[in-house]
């Protein structure tokens, strides 16, 4: 436990430095989570790493309570903005699902089957 | 009696355990709801507990501030649970290989119809900039959209709340949507559920099975690459 939350505290640090020193455009922990990705590439996930994500996963949406509740702060922008937040949240969330769903429903027949086949 | 209840009041109300406790409390109640509702897309936990909560700060008088002395510790899992993603991102990569043409196409014109509709519609219907910056990560999860609003001009917390919005709007009518536009295959339906409202939906994915979840986290991971890479490039296009 402690050492899966050592070894993501790392790539996000790691992260997080690399965003910095080269200005990229993209979050810390996004860099970090690619460099876990490759790393996970060279070497076998540990058992420790794998309890420790998965228990953070399962409560991702937990995860966002707090700022969730940071609505508060901009409720009078959202009240006087709202029906173009609607109208915008709702047109591109339904074109969204759509347009990815159509292009990646184009798959070869019996995609997925392979699952089975991995142990 | 009630003078020693007030001071008891002033010393709670300044640390951050009662409102961490507080947090932990009104998911925990918002959970067991959801689940007595049979699982209620309306009845989404993360709406409720934010419901809750915002009640009792509202009534107690209490800043956001103030509160989130004590919310800092579950916002903060935020980074390490993004890192985190990278595991299921890795279970699925073998698997995903052998159709990944087919996939990052729609991957990519997914994430940019997600970011260009966003911004298009609600610029057509006169939102002010900071919400045009706040709404352009919206489909990704998120700590990565509030990581990316920040560096555009966004409100990362506004962000936050427009991508807890995006997931239960697509948890809600995704299902439905992607029958109804014909898409029948369970990867692609997954696939569209993580790309266009992350986590939460990707766990409405997963009550559709478990091959639409998984690949709805695969969505998901990747589009919060995508998004990152794609958000600064459309600003600069088109901001």
């Amino acid at each position: 436990m402690l050492r899966g939350f050592a070894v993501l505290l790392l790539f996000q640090l790691l992260g997080e430095i690399l965003t910095r020193a080269l200005g990229l455009p993209v979050p810390g922990p996004v860099v970090g989570m690619a460099l876990l990705l490759v790393a996970l590439e060279l070497r076998p996930l540990s058992d420790e790493l794998r309890a420790t994500s998965s228990g953070l996963l399962a409560h991702l949406s937990f995860l966002f309570v707090p700022a969730g509740v940071g609505v508060m702060l901009h409720a009078p922008r959202l009240a006087s903005e709202w029906p173009a937040v609607v109208v915008s949240l709702v047109a591109s969330t339904a074109a969204t699902l759509v347009v990815t769903g159509w292009i990646a429903g184009r798959l070869p027949r019996g995609a997925g089957a392979g699952e089975e086949a991995q142990p | 009696m009630t003078t020693r209840l007030t001071d008891v009041w002033v010393y709670l109300a300044q640390t951050p355990l009662l409102w961490l406790t507080l947090t932990v409390l009104a998911y925990v109640a918002a959970d067991a709801l959801h689940r007595r509702l049979g699982r209620r897309a309306a009845a989404n936990p993360v709406l409720v507990s934010v419901a809750i909560l915002l009640a009792i700060l509202v009534a107690s008088g209490t800043s956001y501030d103030t509160y989130f002395e004590g919310a800092q510790f579950v916002h903060f899992l935020l980074g390490p649970a993004t890192v985190a993603l990278a595991v299921p991102l890795h279970r699925e990569l073998g698997r995903v290989r052998a159709r990944a043409l087919r996939l990052g196409a729609a991957l990519l014109a997914g994430s940019a119809v997600a970011i260009v509709s966003a911004v298009g519609v609600a610029r057509l219907a006169g939102a002010s900039r900071a919400v045009l910056m706040s709404l352009a990560p919206k489909s990704t999860t998120a700590p990565v959209a509030m990581g990316i609003a920040e560096k555009i001009g966004g409100l990362p917390s506004l962000t936050a709340a427009l991508v807890i919005l995006t997931g239960i709007l697509g948890a809600v009518i995704g299902p439905g949507l992607l029958r109804l536009a014909r898409v029948r295959d369970a990867a692609a339906a997954g696939f569209a559920m993580g790309v266009a409202s992350h986590g939460i939906g990707t766990a409405r994915a997963f009550q559709l099975g478990e091959r639409a979840g998984a690949f709805s986290a695969l969505g998901m991971g990747l589009n919060a690459l995508v998004t990152s890479l794609l958000v600064p490039v459309l600003v600069k296009l088109f901001g």
